[in-house]
């Protein structure tokens, strides 16, 4: 399992890199007209390509996450066998299901 | 405790005791040429008969003196005091990450486990009758094992990392590094079985390229460099097989 995780953390890396460019660049344009979801929504709904933009960013990060924390809690703390790996996996449904929840909010 | 009263003397603290015990300092004479092994045989020869080390070959080549001096760890016998040594101050006391067993001696054991854990022991695919496999020495394989295999096991490698620190399953360098010249051993029968052992939880994905192995080991090898190879490998049977 360690080599798929170390696998998948590196693949979601890549993907994530310059995702990350892209986003931190379309924070600093966004905050310009206030910071509520519904005034950054009005910017942003109906755009397939922002949808589609953070459709991957949710699902890359959400793969990416809780890979490293399981690494940082198993070298720092105590807590090293299975229900660590169970707590990730609800950590990552977690991130998946309110990443594509705001998502869905700028098809919609 | 006093500073270096003159140059003529170290002042020398060693760790006394197991887990449990305290610094004690010890006035030796310093000389132009002398070792930190040097220093402590002195004191156990003149000072303190019950003090425990270890040592055998006094030549850099048996890796059993190993110790934590000024912080750093160290092959004792090949290390110069007057390289190390603070304003004519030595703290000497055992390598860390083993358990200690009395004084300067610690208990190899975890080291050597993990050693056979990452499946450091020889396997040939040869028998008695068949021929003797010519090795080319300048393959890209035979190469790689070259650049690993000189390792002495004295330890400092496990000593200096900080991920053996955090993560007691962690193989550590040395057996990683050993691990990775069987891997490219073309005698070695038993490669896929270490590509399995080391991919699991504490093997060589756990390894987050400080490089603290190579830049202490003794003998030059860089670990570093084989847990990357063995990173690729276990990635490439992976992606080629689904295994892992």
């Amino acid at each position: 399992m360690e080599v798929r995780l170390f696998a998948l953390q590196r693949v979601s890396a890549m993907v994530l890199g310059p995702l990350v460019m892209v986003h931190l660049g379309l924070i600093l344009y966004a905050v310009g007209g206030g910071l509520t979801a519904d005034e950054i929504l009005a910017r942003t709904q109906g755009n397939v390509g922002w949808a589609i933009f953070y459709g991957v960013f949710v699902l890359a990060a959400s793969v990416h996450a809780p890979i490293g924390v399981r690494n940082v809690l198993k070298e720092w703390t105590p807590w090293r066998n299975r229900s660590l790996d169970v707590a990730m996996l609800i950590v990552a449904a977690a991130l998946l299901a309110m990443g594509l929840r705001a998502v869905w909010a700028v098809i919609v | 405790m006093a500073m270096s009263d003159d140059n003529k003397h170290l002042q020398v603290s060693i760790w006394r005791g197991k887990s449990e015990g305290r610094f004690v300092t010890y006035r030796v004479p310093a000389r132009d040429n002398q070792t930190v092994l040097d220093v402590v045989t002195w004191v156990q020869r003149h000072r303190e008969p019950s003090l425990a080390y270890r040592f055998a070959c006094r030549v850099g080549v048996c890796g059993s003196c190993a110790m934590t001096v000024n912080g750093r760890p160290r092959w004792t016998c090949r290390t110069h005091v007057r390289k190390v040594a603070r304003d004519g101050r030595l703290s000497i006391e055992p390598l860390r990450n083993l358990p200690r067993i009395k004084d300067l001696a610690c208990d190899m054991t975890p080291f050597f486990d993990k050693w056979q854990r990452a499946g450091g022991r020889f396997k040939g695919a040869a028998r008695r009758g068949d021929p003797i496999p010519r090795l080319e020495r300048s393959s890209p394989q035979r190469r790689a094992a070259d650049a690993a295999i000189e390792c002495i096991n004295c330890a400092v490698c496990y000593s200096a990392c900080d991920t053996v620190a955090w993560n007691p399953e962690y193989l550590g360098p040395a057996a990683l590094n050993r691990a990775w010249t069987l891997i490219n051993d073309v005698r070695h029968a038993e490669q896929d079985r270490i590509l399995s052992v080391v991919a699991r939880d504490g093997g060589c994905h756990a390894c987050h390229t400080h490089g603290s192995c190579v830049e202490y080991c003794p003998v030059e090898i860089n670990p570093t460099a084989s847990i990357a190879g063995l990173k690729r490998h276990t990635l490439r049977r992976l992606f080629a097989s689904g295994d892992s």
